[in-house]
């Protein structure tokens, strides 16, 4: 026998299931009057500092299907790289979002502002980033990954320079299709299947 | 901002598989690939707050919520409570609970669900509020019933409430469901089955709380949410710039 540790274990994950709009984004479900409006419409507010963007995207199954139930989640920081809570953090972007697919395309689309270059622990530099946490039916916990940018320098990113196999760091990169527009799909499984992170 | 070190790694071992064939869209939505593991970062470590002015009044009440009180919905009266912690014991105070659940009958306000079973006029089916200051949260509910679904040809879920549960880092973010005590459909469940750790799943089963059973009003059933910890020791590097 030893001492005890005393610690506890996290608590298992499942699914979301496939009625988890109910949960999360009701007025979305058609669910409406128990709360006022859906939590994280907008990542931003009006006045938000930095250049506006637009992301757009779908995920898609091993099949090629592209899924019409998932949830998705954004966490970033402002245009200057500080996190809402920071003292010097622009306080009109709360830097969370929540987005469906559409129930008849599949499509999402996230409205933002590019978000500024956050250090790592040690201080090394990160590539600008958002960090994303899709759930569905039949994902049986959350999967986290990253949005960069086509347009900038992500040669320095330890976390893409973590990536083995290099052809997969463009699965992580968003890509330019108009000013302010980028295009961000995620592919659950087979060809080009997203860096999915344990992070 | 905060001399917090890094979140810790998370044990797959104890969270269901994501390739599982018995729960068929797990099979064609499950990565393939292995997931690529780092220490977390301020992306991860930080994560949305929510204030209580957030809530309504009736938010975490779901027996009345949907009809702002006008009238009651159908079921078995109760109340689901307990506490948010992390990984090194400590309550997580402040941070947002959200539930959903299928009405008494077994069938969600869905456009999707078109089972048998009728919808309740006076069941919306979603409920959330914030822990307190101890971590504690509770909700005032009714039973959900038990409904099938389209899997194998005859599989049904037991009784379940889902939870979303946020912590304070987006790395800490969790969605699970709550069973309860005495449920013969849990060991039937191919969702369940996805925790391959029986142990593991028993934490997903509330038992039944008589301690806060409220006499001719409501039965109680008490549920702890266990997120991610930070480690900490004394050699942790502060964080730079933050
Ligand atoms: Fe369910």
């Amino acid at each position: 026998m030893t001492q005890l540790l005393n610690t506890l274990t996290e608590t298992p994950s499942q699914t979301a299931g496939p009625y988890v709009h109910i949960g999360c984004i009701p007025t979305f479900a058609g669910v409406t009057g128990i709360y006022p409006q859906d939590l994280g419409l907008s990542p931003i507010q009006d006045g938000a500092k930095g250049e506006q963007i637009t992301i757009t995207g779908s995920v898609i199954d091993g099949t090629g299907w592209t899924l019409r139930d998932a949830m998705l989640e954004s966490w970033q920081p402002d245009a200057a790289g500080k996190f809402p809570g920071h003292p010097n953090a622009d306080p009109a972007v709360t830097g969370f979002a929540r987005f469906a697919a559409d129930k008849d395309s599949g499509e999402f689309t996230l409205r933002t502002v590019k978000p500024g270059a956050v250090p790592a622990r040690n201080g090394a530099p990160q590539a600008p980033h958002i960090s994303l946490w899709i759930v569905a039916r039949g994902i049986n916990i959350g999967l986290q990954t990253r949005i960069y940018f086509q347009d900038e320098d992500n040669s320095q990113d330890p976390l893409l320079a973590r990536i083995e196999q290099r052809p997969r760091v463009d699965t992580l990169i968003a890509k330019k299709t108009g000013p302010g527009q980028y295009r961000f799909d995620i592919r659950l499984q087979g060809d080009n299947e997203t860096v999915f992170l344990d992070i | 901002m905060t001399d917090l070190g890094p979140l810790i790694p998370r044990n797959r071992a104890i969270h269901p598989v994501p390739y599982d064939p018995d729960y068929k869209t797990s099979v064609p939505r499950s990565p393939g690939l292995p997931l690529l593991s780092m220490e977390s970062t301020p992306s991860e470590e930080t994560g949305p707050r929510f204030g209580h002015s957030l809530l309504g009044a009736l938010d975490n009440n779901l027996i009345l919520n949907f009809t702002q009180g006008a009238a009651p919905a159908i079921g078995e009266r109760i109340l689901m409570h307990g506490r948010v912690l992390d990984e090194n014991a400590r309550p997580v105070p402040h941070t947002l609970v959200e539930i959903w659940q299928a009405n008494a009958g077994g069938r969600y306000r869905h456009i999707k669900d078109n089972y048998l079973a009728p919808l309740d006029p006076n069941f919306g089916g979603c409920g959330r509020t914030i822990t307190d200051e101890n971590g504690y949260y509770e909700f005032l509910t009714i039973r959900p019933g038990a409904y099938p679904w389209p899997n194998r040809a005859n599989d049904w879920r037991p009784m379940h409430v889902h939870i979303s549960v946020f912590g304070h880092s987006f790395g800490q973010r969790l969605i699970t469901q709550m069973y309860f005590e005495g449920d013969p459909l849990i060991n039937r469940c191919p969702i369940a089955a996805t925790i391959k750790d029986r142990s593991q799943l028993d934490r997903l089963v509330a038992p039944l709380d008589m301690s806060k059973s409220r006499p001719l009003d409501f039965l109680a059933y008490k549920f702890d949410i266990v997120l991610r910890g930070r480690r900490q020791t004394m050699f942790e590097n502060k964080l730079d710039g933050m």
